[in-house]
């Protein structure tokens, strides 16, 4: 058991990272980009689009978590934003 | 254009994981001898020989839309979290990563280790295997899903073989950590590239039509650097005024 969720920690940490939104929010894009383009639309614009926008929300919301970690250090230790 | 893009792709996302691949070889090499670090390396690089031809023919098999779809959206994963790391530490959120602090680790834990009379240090071996299993089935990813995206497995392996004898003629020169390479500089290229070739993939797997096709990939480039760089820029700017203004540790 042990080893079945060390083998499935280290296929999570690979693929999807610190910030499982990305990965989420590309695989919805992606999902829509297909639907969109099999059905008339060609939305090439969207992907990049999409993309800044969720590496805008990932690094702001990393960042504001770093200042409340360390706002709130006083009371408390604060868990770590990332993995190294 | 595209063979000589793919070429530096490769090459670039790999010397970043062999160059940690060596850091810990050189650690675990100086300190406890060669001949296990070496065997280590060595059989896990036959390991790694045996994962790429497993892999390799079933994924240039596959179709092409559906691979680009795929692969493309896990380069395009995969290089946005190497980006959203560059900027994090480019703009002071996080720290660089340091490879002298890793080495002094490693060989910290390495003399720390108790050694045993038999003629393989297993503790040697152990930590090389591990060290190039690992780095090297990223190396291999990158080369199998670059060369299989494009039909062009041979393509990719020569960037990665480029790396891998830039990397080990620095490894022998310097003989110590790489800390002299500007790391988060290679991170931040390695992000931009393979955020650029993930989505072009991705696109092209999910039915879009690229305007101009392959020259586009130019454009994109240019987006992606100049969204990250932007980005990068505005965290820095909110960084020093959070520094100055005394909200941070």
């Amino acid at each position: 058991m042990r080893h079945l969720k060390t083998f499935g920690t280290f296929w999570y940490d690979f693929i999807v990272g610190d910030d499982w939104r990305l990965a989420a929010g590309i695989v919805i894009v992606l999902a829509a980009g297909f639907l969109s383009a099999h059905h008339g639309v060609d939305p090439w614009w969207a992907l990049p689009v999409a993309v800044s926008a969720l590496l805008a929300v990932s690094t702001t919301d990393a960042a504001r978590r770093v200042r409340v970690s360390s706002t709130t250090a006083v009371t408390g230790p604060a868990g770590p934003v990332d993995g190294a | 254009m595209h063979n000589v893009f793919l070429v530096v792709a490769a090459s670039l996302a790999c010397v970043v994981e062999m160059v940690e691949a060596l850091t810990i070889i050189l650690a675990v090499g100086v300190t406890r001898g060669w001949r296990s670090a070496i065997i280590g390396s060595g059989t896990a690089l036959l390991g790694l020989a045996v994962v790429v031809a497993a892999l390799g023919p079933a994924l240039s098999a596959l179709p092409i839309g559906g691979l680009r779809l795929v692969v493309g959206g896990l380069l395009l994963v995969f290089g946005l979290q190497w980006l959203r790391k560059a900027i994090l530490r480019s703009s002071g959120f996080k720290a660089l990563h340091d490879e002298d602090a890793i080495f002094r680790d490693e060989e910290r834990a390495a003399l720390a280790a108790p050694r045993g009379r038999e003629r393989l240090d297993w503790y040697t071996f152990t930590v090389s295997f591990k060290g190039v299993f690992l780095e090297g089935l990223e190396v291999a990813f990158i080369v199998v899903t670059f060369g299989g995206a494009q039909h062009d497995v041979g393509l990719a392996a020569l960037g990665a073989g480029i790396s891998a004898v830039l990397t080990l003629v620095i490894g022998l020169c310097v003989h110590r950590p790489l800390s002299q390479v500007p790391e988060n500089t290679m991170k931040y290229a390695v992000g931009v590239m393979l955020t650029t070739f993930g989505m072009f993939w991705a696109g092209e797997g999910a039915g879009v039509k690229w305007p101009g096709q392959d020259v586009s990939l130019l454009a994109i480039l240019a987006y992606v650097v100049a969204g990250s760089m932007l980005l990068s820029w505005a965290l820095r700017r909110k960084h020093t005024h959070l520094e100055t203004i005394g909200a941070l540790a």
